[in-house]
């Protein structure tokens, strides 16, 4: 795992870093150094590690590399989809889903934290609780 | 409104839109310069001052190279998607202070072909957001509009109308890129590229140029054949915290609203007119969605009734609330730095009756136009006879 990556993984399910404004209470990810909103001071918390699927879209093209990292050993890009996540009475997060597939998505699904290997890294993407 | 607006529209020009191989964004801009000027009937040493930029394609200022350097101040401007707003709201409210009587607004751009490269450090955000995939700006575009259907019940179909609509009127446009119409199944049927956009439902990074000359009031008795548009206001705004923007990693649960919303709450304001008073309107359409949300931010109609606009016409050249009358970007592509100022072209056009083809019955008197782009920017205008 990179330095940089947001993904916690610890002995129970992954969880995403993020941070909370001591000053107006908003939570916000990833964690930087100021409160996004009031610029007020920031302290890490773990994002629970389910949610569910606030909105999402599909990425039916290879995105321009750089910044992209394509897949390592693979010649033909695969579409995947991405979407936000809400973490209940915290935030919505975006991030990668597992399931490319546009007719097994849905808003209100239930979602999980997930670690997703790319291209000899982890990164953190979500998946659907009932696989 | 007021009887006696301060700020008028003498000269508009455009250089067409699409892809010219061999002819720099520079070289487009210098024309639509030249088309501004001759369509005043002002001569350059007469320009007081001038504002102007592009994306990709150069310094505005170095026009002078071709055109005289009289030795105006002329300011580049580089705002992403409101490049072009950005340079007339400058130039209005330097008419405005009183400094000058004349000057002049352009944009212009030239755009390598595909999706646009960002990079995440230029955001403030971090690397691995680039490199798994989510620095894609079609993402954005996907995301929002999933959920405003769901939240207010608009169907596909909706999309492929507004596409169908745009390259209809592309069709009868002069100036526009992408001029065969096409039908809603050709649209529903293509390539999904951001889920439930497909491609033709998404418009391209293009080429083009687009330049006005702008005056007070008083000049306009040294111009006797001039055929003023009235400016009757223009407002510029950025995003509040929460407003749901492009390359956005979290969202906070209540969403604020978009830039769109006060900036064309800004300029009907200014202008003392309303949303109901517009006879003829220009859109940011940077995909099909995009034109459905901004009606509705831009007070134009509810959040919802969408849909049934499009089904019945009243959006087309002949309905009663003509929008993106000459294809929009669907048809036009989008040249960042000019493109806002194609949509005044097209509303001076339209108010002055020279429109041709598509040309609104009814001789139009109310034009509004708004431009919106990343990350939370949004120009607006209302213009008049």
């Amino acid at each position: 795992m990179s330095a940089a990556s947001p993904l916690e993984l610890g002995d129970g399910p992954p969880r995403l870093e993020a941070g909370r404004c001591a000053e107006c209470g908003e939570t916000t990810f990833p964690l930087r150094a100021r409160c996004p909103s009031c610029g007020g001071e920031l302290e890490r918390v773990l994002l629970p590690s389910r949610g569910t699927l606030w909105t999402w879209t599909t990425q039916g093209f290879e995105p321009p590399t750089p910044p992209y990292r394509p897949d390592a050993g693979t010649d033909e890009f695969v579409p995947y989809a991405v979407g936000y996540v809400e973490f209940d009475g915290l935030l919505r997060v975006e991030g990668r889903l597992t399931e490319p597939d546009p007719q097994r998505l849905q808003i209100g699904m239930p979602m999980e934290v997930v670690a997703l290997e790319r291209d000899g890294h982890v990164t953190f993407a979500f998946a659907s609780v009932d696989g | 409104m007021d009887e006696r607006p301060e700020i008028a529209i003498v000269g508009a020009g455009i250089h067409p839109f699409g892809r010219h191989e061999g002819v720099s964004g520079l070289a487009m801009g210098v024309a639509a310069v030249r088309a501004a000027l001759a369509d005043a009937g002002v001569a350059w040493p007469d320009v007081q001052f001038a504002y102007g930029g592009s994306e990709d394609a150069g310094n505005a200022d170095t026009m002078v190279s071709d055109l005289g350097p009289t030795g105006l101040p002329f300011v580049n401007v580089k705002n992403g998607c409101a490049t072009g707003g950005s340079s007339l709201v400058s130039a209005v409210r330097a008419l405005e202070s009183g400094a000058y009587d004349i000057g002049l607004v352009v944009g212009f751009d030239k755009h390598p072909r595909g999706a646009f490269k960002n990079d995440p450090a230029d955001w403030s955000l971090p690397a691995w957001y680039g490199e798994d995939g989510l620095m894609v700006t079609t993402q954005f575009f996907g995301a929002k509009l999933r959920r405003y259907m769901h939240d207010h019940g608009i169907p596909e179909l909706a999309l492929a109308r507004v596409a169908e609509k745009a390259y209809r009127n592309g069709s009868i446009t002069p100036h526009a890129w992408r001029r065969t119409p096409m039908s809603t199944d050709e649209i529903l049927d293509a390539k999904i590229l951001a889920h439930p956009l497909t491609q033709y439902m998404l418009c391209s990074p293009g080429e083009g140029a687009a330049a006005l000359v702008v005056c007070r009031r008083e000049y306009l008795d040294r111009l006797p054949d001039a055929r003023p548009v009235w400016l009757r206001s223009v407002a510029f705004r950025t995003r509040r915290p929460g407003s749901f923007e492009v390359f956005s990693p979290s969202l906070p649960l209540e969403i604020a609203p978009s830039p769109s919303v006060d900036a064309a709450r800004e300029a009907f304001e200014r202008a003392g007119a309303g949303p109901d008073d517009v006879d003829v309107v220009q859109v940011q359409d940077t995909e099909s969605g995009a034109e459905l949300i901004h009606l509705a931010e831009c007070g134009l109609c509810e959040h919802g009734e969408q849909a049934e606009l499009y089904a019945t016409g009243a959006t087309d050249i002949d309905g009663r609330l003509p929008v993106n009358t000459d294809g929009g970007c669907l048809a036009n592509g989008e040249p960042v730095g000019a493109s806002g100022l194609r949509q005044v072209y097209e509303i001076v056009a339209q108010l002055r009756g020279e429109a041709g083809e598509r040309q609104v019955p009814g001789e139009p008197r109310l034009g509004f136009t708004h431009v919106y782009g990343a990350p939370g920017v949004s120009a607006c205008a209302v213009l008049s006879r």
